[in-house]
């Protein structure tokens, strides 16, 4: 029993870091703004790691970015502007959630496309399965049937 | 042979093929989303006291030069600084330089030892300039127009082959357009 609680105990430990977010000595004084800017944060790419936002890379370059965003949000920048501020420099890939626009609509839209044509192809298939299973034997196909069986119980 | 089973062979030739184009595209490397546009206002101190700092004035000065931002804790700025060096003493080449979160006297160091190619250099200490550059890491060169407009910007260490190919041609374009 206590090998159990070990072996569960010791499978745990690496989720600890989990609720870690990188070490910032100057958050805003505000906590309502910091929260703002943490959310905004999140949806922010670290360009340097570039799979991780910047509210959780180390790298130099998302701590620089994080300060950007808190004093913007510190200067009264909206969620929006905060964003376009990044966007202006770094393009949109800095977004982690690429905008919603004329470009990017077809990305968006694609993988609930490409669901809706598998499930219309896998409902074509199963249809004519059903509907094409075997028919009933002809008279002249249950004859030759008869036939080979009669052959089999001469053989065996 | 029903031609409905050619479906799966057509999908997958798709999907090959747009796979291996983007096998031979670099998503690490993001493009520059100021090109085109003028450089951002900034004004630096000058790395050494008798020389020259850089401000987004100096950049619309009626030539084309090269930004080079360095630090002399990056590793691939060794690698490029021979070749910038040729640029500026054997083509004359105008470069300067942006000093990036470094220390000075370690940048004072780093030139002394490899030479100093930039004819200005401005120094970035909080690395924010090279936010406003959208500088994400280095080295970064950017080539500027004659009116301080971003023409080019290209990731990581500089070598021939990028400037034969990358550089060349739209300075050229850029001086006739000018003249």
């Amino acid at each position: 029993m206590r090998r159990i609680v070990l072996i569960i105990t010791l499978c745990l430990v690496p989720f600890a870091g989990a609720g870690a977010v990188a070490v910032d000595e100057s958050r805003l004084d505000d906590p309502a703004k910091e929260a703002r800017a943490r959310a905004i944060m999140k949806e922010i790419r670290c360009l340097v790691c570039q799979n991780q936002s910047i509210e959780d890379s180390n790298a130099d370059l998302a701590r620089d970015l994080r300060q950007i965003v808190r004093e913007r949000v510190a200067a009264g920048a909206s969620d929006d502007e905060v964003k376009a501020y990044l966007v202006a420099r770094y393009g949109d890939w800095v977004l982690l959630n690429p905008p919603v626009n004329e470009r990017t609509i077809v990305l968006w839209l694609a993988p609930a496309i490409l669901v809706l044509i598998g499930a219309g192809l896998a409902f074509l298939y199963f249809r004519r399965r059903r509907s094409g299973g075997p028919q009933p034997l002809s008279a002249a196909e249950r004859r030759r049937l008869d036939e080979l069986l009669d052959e089999k119980d001469d053989r065996s | 042979m029903r031609a409905v089973y050619a479906i799966p062979v057509l999908v997958f030739a798709a999907l090959a093929v747009a796979l291996g184009v983007g096998l031979t595209l670099k998503p690490r490397v993001i493009p520059s989303a100021l090109i085109g546009v003028p450089v951002p206002q900034f004004d630096l101190a000058p790395l050494y006291e008798d020389g020259r700092g850089l401000s987004g004035r100096d950049l619309a000065d009626g030539e084309i030069k090269l930004v080079n931002f360095f630090a002399s804790w990056c590793a691939p700025c060794r690698v490029e600084h021979d070749l910038l060096m040729r640029l500026a003493r054997e083509e004359g080449m105008t470069i300067y330089g942006i000093n990036y979160k470094d220390a000075r006297q370690d940048a004072h160091r780093f030139l002394d030892r490899l030479g100093n190619p930039y004819s200005r250099i401005g120094v970035d200490r909080d690395g924010r300039v090279g936010i406003d550059w959208g500088v994400y890491g280095l080295p970064e060169t950017y080539v500027i127009g004659p009116d301080g407009r971003i023409l080019v910007k290209h990731v990581g260490p500089l070598f021939p082959d990028i400037v034969e190919e990358k550089f060349r041609p739209v300075m050229r374009r850029a001086r006739q357009a000018a003249s």
